[in-house]
């Protein structure tokens, strides 16, 4: 085995490991959080770190093959749609009206910003209607 | 290296799928579920390597495709009750039979 043999091995090794223990952090990080949003900052542990050295452990350990593009595709294309689909949930969460575990108390001044947005919007939407 | 990858991978799948099985709400399985997706692609790509067939690759590609259209889709189905046309049409746009269509969602 000569030198860069042993640096590709240890190269691999680390990444794959390290993407290993973020998977498994980002694992029970979804199994024991308290509430929905906490959740949503543990998966996007899984859906960054530990795919993208997952895959790049298993790039490095492929060499220049038709292998590795395959994976990079893979890695891009999961790179660009887990935040995006975690970010959906988020949203849809979000738009449904959860709120943060203790957050409570933000409730009253949320439905106070919709009431003024709202009389913003009626405003808005006949301008002329106190002055004629 | 690789046996070491799939089995955290596998201790990963199953503790999404305890959290997918006991999620409180509705938005905690969409997540573990899609989480779930993202471990599979990655399980299926590293399967590959361990048993020396990397075509399982393109399968694993296809996974990936599926998981993220999936989860849209069930989005948008638990957000507006449908899955096809939900653009809102101006109220009494006239449609194809001649009556008045009505609004397909309240925003």
């Amino acid at each position: 085995m000569t030198a860069l043999d042993w640096i590709v091995e240890i190269a691999s090794w680390i990444a794959i490991l390290m993407g290993s223990a973020f998977l498994i952090i980002g694992a029970i990080g979804t199994l024991r959080f308290p509430d929905f949003w906490s959740r949503v900052h543990a998966v996007s542990v899984t859906d960054s770190a530990g795919m993208l050295l997952l895959t790049l452990g298993m790039c490095i350990q492929a060499g220049f093959t038709l292998i590795t593009v395959k994976l990079i595709i893979i890695g891009v294309f999961l790179f660009i749609t887990g935040p995006t689909a975690t970010h959906a949930v988020a949203n849809a969460a979000f738009v449904s009206g959860f709120l943060p575990k203790g957050a409570d108390k933000f409730r009253r001044v949320i439905k106070l910003a919709d009431k003024e947005a709202k009389i913003a919007k009626k405003r808005k939407r006949s301008p002329l209607k106190g002055k004629l | 290296m690789f046996a070491v990858a799939a089995i955290a991978l596998f201790i990963g799948m199953i503790l999404v799928l305890i959290r997918l099985y006991a999620g409180p709400t509705l938005y905690d399985r969409v997540l573990a579920g899609n989480a779930f997706g993202t471990y599979t692609v990655l399980f299926i790509g590293n399967l590959g390597f361990l048993m020396g067939r990397p075509d399982f690759l393109d399968i694993a590609l296809l996974y990936a495709l599926i998981n993220f259209v999936g989860t849209i889709a069930i989005l948008k189905y638990f957000r507006y009750r449908a899955i096809g046309d939900t653009s809102p049409t101006p109220r009494g746009t006239p449609t194809a039979n001649g009556k008045l269509k009505d609004q397909g969602y309240k925003s």
